[in-house]
């Protein structure tokens, strides 16, 4: 991913004054929330496709839902809701490609590591022994295109890894190897 | 029932020779379960039935004997059947269906069985359709025995067999009282890989009533069981006065207090009425809370945490260990008066009792000092040294970075007002420690060898500020193991030790067979 320092920043707090504790090299101060020495395998570019179609599918349901005001009293200010609704549902589709190429994971020694978001950042480590099952899905859109979606489930519901765009074989053998790395490192609850 | 045994090698085979069980009830044959347990379970609907009928049909009954003259009453049945002579033909119904029911309850006790084997827990049961349950072993959460009132008074009690996953519970209902504790004895030691026996309880010679009169008077743990510097109780009036300072109390309260200024004010009564649902919803929350917490004890034995609690009803529960997965102690806002503290835990089963029943599954300790805290995490957290100890107590009521906490950086207080300072984490060998908040002061403690997974995130806000938010991931429970407004470098660096200490930690644990060779412990 292209790091674009601060591109999200609102305020730009310099002091050192916070730092009252010695960072380790192993973590450099950064602008950014990242992981060093981190080589992120990315999902398929197609995936764009089926988020910008299904984002779509969204902002109409989401346009339908705040025009009911308007549509159904005499105040024209009503209309405001749903101007407000296409802006910031134009805005997220805008993004999209960018998004999509901020997903990112990388299979460690021991663990998974996942990453997704640009305005909300989510990193994520999975240990292989705390698979309880992995699931293949697949939607209407991404069969299309020919993609399908991995989630890694562990034992607590918030811990769900779902990597969404992977082309039906890499899902597949992606799918094998984290059973095969599972199986080597089985560890209780 | 040794004709219906298949398969598998009796337990007594792989015993060391000599060795005796507490009970003959885990030697991996089928057994039946007591046998008043179809009263117990189904009978008391047909009591209270057969009460209704007695009673209203008690008139009839006894002009029938003195041959008073016939009651006009259209209402009852009863009347109607006697007025037309119907009354031999529904005498005969009722006692056919009564002969059917009992055949019914018999033949459900017989097929009702049970065992245990070295490797499982299986229950099968069911007439028409056939049910077989089985539970792993090695993935037992916790053994609860409950014995209700009623079930008190036969001497049975109900083992509940915890296993991972949702409502995946295996219930023996109803054993023998004296068997149910043996029973657990003997599950507890077959799961912990031990191989060794202790020598066999000697049965109780005293009759069946003396027994159940000293079962009512006995304490609900016996003090000869587990040695008593390990054994952490509730006294009564601090039970009271918690709920009493309980923020579900507070807020009663002032709803009460709201209305009626609110009614006096407008002289309108509506306030009060919309009222009492919420008021009978709260009130009844705090009565199950003081009713599910009387007589609490929390003790240490060998095959793990035993908490026991109730007045008419009794249950205890041992847990393992290991299957603690995080814990939280926590202070509501006016428990800081008298110093008071709860301890929550999530664990991996999930049992369908909703409400305040699930209390017990998920409070180990309702009210307590911090003595007792620390007891209680002693307890819950085995092999902790004096300066893990000093290191939990800094969690518990200190602030600022005394210990080796790492807190929030001062920009924080923007989204921590008041807890900036406290804000923080730690860790102690094999254990996490995330502390939050100064008004409504608590602390998460989570064994690195149960968290699942570990995340980081961060939101607009955040980014803004340089901060970022850090979670283990644990099983689902009342317990959320996250901590915000981190330093972003610092919270990057929990990550990556966090990481890394999880799948450590994960390797060398040993606890699912906790008495084996080479179990940690």
């Amino acid at each position: 991913m292209k790091t674009r320092v601060k591109r999200f920043s609102l305020l730009s707090v310099r002091s050192n004054t916070y730092d009252n504790k010695d960072n380790t090299d192993e973590v450099r101060v950064t602008d950014r929330l990242n992981l060093p020495g981190i080589d992120w395998r990315r999902v398929s570019p197609k995936y764009v496709y089926v988020d910008v179609i299904s984002t779509i599918v969204l902002a109409l349901v989401l346009l339908v839902v705040s025009s009911v005001p308007a549509y159904f009293s005499a105040v024209v200010q009503w209309w405001i809701l749903p101007a407000v609704v296409f802006v910031i549902m134009v805005l997220v589709i805008a993004f999209v490609p960018r998004r999509v190429r901020a997903i990112g994971f990388q299979l460690r020694d021991d663990d998974l590591l996942f990453r997704r978001g640009l305005l909300f950042q989510r990193f994520v480590s999975v240990p292989y022994g705390r698979m309880q099952l992995i699931d293949i899905t697949r939607g209407p859109v991404s069969r299309i295109v020919g993609l399908s979606d991995l989630h890694f489930v562990t034992a607590a519901a918030s811990s769900t890894v779902a990597i969404p765009g992977l082309p039906i074989a890499d899902a597949e053998e992606l799918r094998d190897q984290l059973v095969a790395l599972a199986e080597t490192r089985r560890a209780g609850l | 029932m040794s004709d219906e045994q298949s398969g598998g090698d009796p337990i007594e085979d792989l015993l060391p020779p000599g060795a005796v069980l507490s009970t003959r009830l885990a030697d991996g044959e089928w057994h039946r379960l007591h046998p008043a347990t179809p009263l117990l379970k189904g009978g008391f609907v047909f009591i209270v039935i057969a009460g209704y009928f007695i009673n209203s049909a008690r008139q009839q009954l006894i002009d029938l004997v003195f041959g008073a003259p016939h009651a006009h009453d259209d209402g009852d049945p009863i009347a109607f059947l006697t007025e037309h002579g119907r009354l031999p033909i529904a005498l005969l119904i009722i006692a056919a269906v009564l002969i059917l029911i009992v055949v019914i309850f018999y033949l459900s006790w017989r097929v009702h069985t049970f065992r245990i084997t070295d490797e499982v827990v299986e229950v099968r049961s069911g007439l028409v359709r056939r049910s077989l349950r089985k539970g792993r072993l090695d993935r037992i959460q916790g053994i609860n025995i409950v014995r209700p009132f009623f079930a008190r008074l036969f001497g049975a009690a109900r083992l509940e067999i915890d296993v991972a996953g949702h409502d995946a519970n295996v219930r023996l209902d109803y054993l023998s009282s004296s068997n149910a504790d043996g029973l657990r004895l003997d599950i507890l030691r077959l799961a912990s890989g031990s191989r060794e026996r202790e020598a066999a309880q000697a049965p109780d010679a005293r009759g069946f009533v003396e027994q159940r009169v000293a079962d009512f008077i006995a304490p609900e743990l016996d003090p000869n069981a587990v040695p008593p510097e390990s054994v952490v109780k509730v006294h009564v009036g601090r039970l009271i006065g918690s709920i009493l300072l309980h923020d579900t109390t507070f807020t009663l309260l002032v709803l009460i207090v709201a209305a009626a200024v609110g009614s006096a004010v407008t002289g309108k009564y509506f306030a009060i009425y919309a009222l009492v649902p919420l008021v009978l919803g709260l009130g009844s929350f705090l009565f199950r809370r003081f009713t599910k917490s009387l007589r609490y004890s929390i003790a240490s034995t060998p095959d793990g945490v035993r908490v026991g609690f109730g007045l008419l009803t009794l249950s205890n529960e041992t847990l393992p260990p290991g299957r603690i997965h995080s814990i939280e102690v926590r202070q509501p806002i006016l428990w800081r008066l008298p110093g008071w503290w709860e301890i929550k835990i999530n664990r991996a089963s999930k049992s369908n009792a909703k409400g305040a029943d699930a209390q017990r599954n998920t409070t180990i300790l309702p009210v307590g000092n911090i003595d007792d805290v620390l007891r209680v995490l002693g307890l819950l957290l085995p092999g902790t040294t004096d300066e893990s100890m000093a290191m939990l107590k800094l969690g518990i009521r200190g602030r600022g970075t005394d210990g080796g906490f790492t807190t929030s950086p001062t920009r924080a207080v923007v989204v921590r007002p008041f807890s900036f300072r406290r804000n923080g984490f730690a860790g102690i060998p094999g254990v996490v420690l995330l502390r939050r908040g100064a008004v409504w002061r608590s602390l998460t403690i989570v064994p690195e060898a149960r968290a699942q997974s570990i995340a980081m995130t961060q939101g607009p806000l955040y980014r803004a500020l340089r901060l970022a938010r850090v979670h283990v991931h644990t099983v689902n429970g009342p317990v959320r193991a996250e901590l915000g407004a981190l330093d972003m470098a610092d919270a990057m660096r929990f990550f990556g030790t966090e990481s890394a200490q999880v799948i450590t930690a994960m390797g060398t644990d040993g606890t699912h067979r906790w008495r084996a060779e080479g179990s940690l412990r």
